[in-house]
């Protein structure tokens, strides 16, 4: 039997690889990538906590996350394609409107 | 419970309506949803009036309005004898006044701006005389102020109305600070605000001091000099009237409903309500009585010489509210009280039979609509008017068997029972009365008898008032002649002071005993004035209409000092306002040049410099942001794991 | 060692790796079939913990619709110029740094983890009896039928929102 913090730690490692890869990479597609990274890594959390329970709830967050996922995929790639549009680059470091 | 709620609360629903949706949607209707809703609070007060005479008191607390520590106040509403008979007065001439307005204000560009304020005072006055501690009252006290405030400048395009709000509010404010004081002085003697706790508690403070400035003060005398300073400005008495006069530059219906029949009279109210604290201290009532008849007099002598017609029943206000003080002043409260509620019917009727005058001859093109000099002659253009006029004026007189006999001559018997003083004060208030009686037909003489002093042009133009104005008027003159008949002395009638027993519950019954003899002089002597007065105006006026202008040469001196008020508002320009001015304008130069203007723009430049170096920090680079949310994320977490 | 955590060893050591892989590869096309590859990972793993239709949707929402968007935008993009850049930005170390730091934490909580609440009534046995679609679905559309409309609602602000955001310019 797999105890459940193996599951746990698979998906913090996985998690942190996500955050590493949302921090440093210049490329806004990889970035999106990497979110989804990190929902997918707490997914298995969730599946995981869900199976030990013996609990649906688990699962059903599972789905919340995927749709929020998708909806988050949609946007986020319709901004990066509208933004594209005006400026042709999808490089984070050369985006920074917000500069003061 | 819900009856009595509804009392203030359907004013205030009127004011929330015509304020917001006056100006886009209800417009010239805003009567439709203003006097239904008084008229609805009147209906409410009379079934409240006839539960009180059956006997039920209420005593209600609505809800928890302030809750900290040991200090609670609640909204709660007391409706007694006292406070029921002011519901009567207020929404019943609330009503009258509200109809009259429809009239009198049709076509102003702020018609519904104007009934949402004279909602919102009608419910301030009955939040002020229905509440059941001091706080309430405090709060109805400023709102009502505040009313007047909006109501006096509500022509505010004209300089001279806003600068009379202005005045108003001012002065009110130093009575105000008296009358805080006082409530607050209450709280800390008596750990409590609510009327029945306090006057329970009243007794047990008899004979403690306070030690105020190096001298020991009686602390209930205190109190209640405190709280008459708010009396004193509310009431528009010596040495704070100077705002009343002033207040008529606001629309009539307003001088007629808040400068004559309810708000002023609030300084008598609170007196009233507070009388078990008043009647331990001999000190605080002798102030009351002699400030009441001071400005009895005092008022009643400027009245003899003005020349516009709202200010001679201003100061007229002034005086009778010094009648009603002095009531006061010699512990015949349900006196005070029965002045009040005959006062307000004649005096507003006088106020909206004035403001009849002046409606007709702005319509007829008249320039100086106000001045009586330029009137005379209106008797047969109004007949109405002049009608009522007349029944007012026989009654504020005391001319016998109208109301205001009953009232005046009830004031001045229990004034001259009261001991020496009283006698004085009696004096005072005989010369007031002939001075009153003077006044009074002075200016009905002025205004409708003679020839028109106009042009004929003008002459030719006016016209009776509209149904809507006289009709008001008719109602309020029936009760200028017969609300008096609730308190008919015992010497006319056994148990005729109706209103006296029916207030003893909360006012007690007056001191004093005195023989049918002397009881018959007071009553001959108020007789002999009224009359007296009548004939030396009738001589005056219109007999020998030459006499005033030679008496006026004759004694220079005296009618200049009458006709400029005794110069206190010169007075309190020279001593008070100037030197505030003078001295403010240096300390603004200075203090603005370098305190202000430092802040002022010492905070930015400092802010500017701080951003400056900040906002480097912001690099505008979405991973640099994401990292410092990701660094304070590993914190949390590792804040949370060592704390575990 | 028994079988399933020889298993659960492999599934752990590839789906690392392949994290790392869809992190660090330079080309998106890359990182996002290296991404296609773990989901295929994951998905086997919801099947070891008793959640088919997990799995199965895994497969078809994630891997079918999502990265075929990804693909789809990576085509629509003129990618010749990234390529000369270099992948990582300046402050990689610290991100690095970031990383370990909390995968450290978080492996170190997940040692905690011992003491479980009550079990629930959705045993292995009882989710097979009534097949895993339908125990989803029950709870879905009992317990969690507000929060489902509500995901539709998200879904179709979605759907909108895209449509407007890449019609035309932004001005």
């Amino acid at each position: 039997m797999v105890p459940l913090s193996w599951y746990i730690i698979l998906s913090s490692v996985m998690f942190s690889i996500g955050v590493f890869g949302f921090l440093t990479r210049r490329n806004l597609l990889i970035i999106f990538i990497s979110i989804e990274l990190m929902l997918n890594s707490v997914n298995i959390s969730f599946v995981a906590f869900s199976h030990y329970l013996q609990s649906m709830r688990g699962q059903i967050m599972v789905f919340f996350v995927i749709t929020v996922a998708a909806a988050e995929a949609a946007i986020g790639l319709a901004i990066l394609i509208a933004y594209y549009k005006n400026n042709p680059t999808i490089r984070v470091d050369e985006i920074n409107l917000l500069k003061g | 419970m819900l009856k009595y709620t509804l009392i203030p609360l359907l004013p205030f629903i009127s004011f929330i309506i015509n304020i917001l949706f006056g100006r886009n949607y209800i417009k010239d209707k805003a009567h439709w949803i203003a006097v239904p809703a008084v008229a609805g609070s009147f209906v409410l007060a009379v079934s409240a009036f006839f539960d009180v005479l059956g006997g039920h008191d209420v005593n209600i607390n609505l809800y928890s309005w302030i809750a900290s520590g040991d200090f609670t106040v609640s909204v709660g509403l007391l409706i007694d004898q006292l406070s029921a008979i002011m519901l009567i007065v207020v929404t019943s001439i609330g009503t009258l006044i509200f109809i009259y307005s429809i009239g009198y204000m049709h076509g102003d560009g702020g018609y519904y701006r104007f009934f949402a304020y004279l909602s919102l005072f009608v419910f301030s006055m009955l939040m002020l005389v229905m509440g059941n501690n001091f706080l309430v009252m405090y709060f109805g006290w400023e709102a009502v102020g505040l009313c007047s405030y909006f109501l006096i400048g509500f022509w505010f395009h004209k300089k001279s109305a806003g600068d009379a709000g202005k005045k108003a509010f001012i002065v009110n404010r130093f009575g105000d600070f008296g009358f805080g004081l006082g409530v607050i002085l209450i709280y800390l003697t008596f750990g409590s605000l609510e009327y029945m706790q306090v006057f329970d508690k009243a007794g047990s403070i008899a004979g403690q001091t306070i030690n105020l400035l190096g001298y020991d003060v009686s602390l209930v005398t205190l109190i209640c000099l405190l709280l008459f300073c708010g009396a004193v400005g509310k009431s528009a008495q010596i040495p704070l009237h100077v705002w009343l006069p002033d207040a008529m530059e606001g629309p009539t219906p307003v001088s007629a409903l808040i400068h004559a029949a309810t708000m002023v009279t609030a300084g008598v109210f609170m007196v009233a309500r507070c009388n078990p604290l008043f009647s331990m201290s001999p000190v605080a009532m002798n102030t009351v009585a002699v400030i009441g008849g001071l400005t009895a007099i005092f008022a009643a002598t400027i009245a003899l010489v003005q020349n516009d017609i709202k200010r001679v029943i201003a100061y007229s206000t002034v005086s009778q509210l010094g009648y009603m003080f002095l009531a006061l002043g010699v512990g015949a409260y349900s006196a005070g009280i029965f002045h009040l509620y005959t006062h307000a019917y004649f005096k507003a009727l006088l106020f909206l039979g004035s403001g009849s005058v002046i409606h007709a001859l702005h319509h007829a093109g008249h320039h100086d609509e106000q001045n009586m000099q330029k009137m005379g002659g209106l008797k047969k253009h109004m007949p109405i008017t002049y009608k009522v006029f007349v029944l007012a004026t026989l009654s504020i007189t005391g001319i016998p068997f109208f109301s205001g006999f009953f009232s005046k001559d009830e004031i001045l018997w229990r004034a001259y029972l009261g001991g020496d003083l009283g006698k004085f004060l009696w004096f005072l208030g005989a010369l007031a009365a002939l001075l009153t009686a003077f006044y009074s037909w002075r200016l009905i003489f002025l205004t409708f008898h003679g020839t028109f002093r106009g042009t004929h042009e003008q002459e030719h133009h006016i016209h009776e008032s509209p149904p809507v104005i006289t009709v008001p008027l008719m109602f309020l003159a029936f009760g200028a002649v017969f609300a008096g008949y609730v308190g008919v002395p015992p010497i006319f009638l056994k148990h005729g002071d109706k209103i006296g027993e029916f207030l003893a519950p909360v006012l007690g019954h007056p001191a004093g005993h005195g023989t049918h003899a002397e009881e018959i002089f007071v009553i001959l002597v108020s007789i002999a004035v009224a009359v007296g007065g009548w004939l030396i105006a009738y001589k005056m006026y219109i007999k020998s209409t030459e006499l005033p202008q030679k008496m006026e040469n004759r004694f220079q001196w005296i009618h200049k000092v009458l006709f400029n008020k005794y110069y206190i508002d010169e007075l309190y320009s020279k001593t008070l306002i100037h030197p505030v001015l003078k001295a403010s304008d240096k300390i603004i130069l200075g203090f603005d040049t370098y305190v202000i203007e430092g802040i002022v723009n010492g905070v930015p430049n400092l802010i500017g410099a701080f951003s400056r170096k900040f906002r480097e920090i912001q690099t505008g680079m979405l991973s640099n942001y994401a990292l410092v949310m990701a660094i304070g994320a590993v914190c949390i977490v590792g804040i949370w794991i060592f704390l575990k | 060692m028994t079988t399933s955590q020889i298993f659960f060893g492999y599934f752990a050591t590839v789906m690392t790796v392949l994290s790392l892989l869809v992190v660090t590869r330079k080309n998106p096309v890359h990182s996002v079939l290296w991404m296609l590859v773990l989901f295929i990972h994951m998905a086997a793993l919801y099947l070891f913990l008793n959640a088919e239709f997990l799995a199965a949707i895994q497969m078809i929402v994630y891997a079918g619709a999502i990265l075929v968007l990804f693909l789809f935008v990576v085509m629509m993009i003129n990618l010749n110029k990234e390529e000369t850049m270099p992948k990582f930005n300046s402050q990689w170390p610290v991100g690095l740094g970031i990383g370990i730091i909390l995968a450290g934490f978080l492996v170190s909580i997940a040692g905690k983890i011992t003491v479980l609440p009550e079990l629930g009534k959705y045993s292995i046995e009882a989710v097979r009896a009534e097949g895993s679609m339908m125990t989803v679905g029950k709870v879905l559309y009992t317990e969690y039928l507000l929060p489902f409309e509500i995901a539709s609602i998200v879904l179709l602000v979605a759907i909108i929102g895209a449509v407007v955001l890449a019609k035309k310019r932004i001005e």
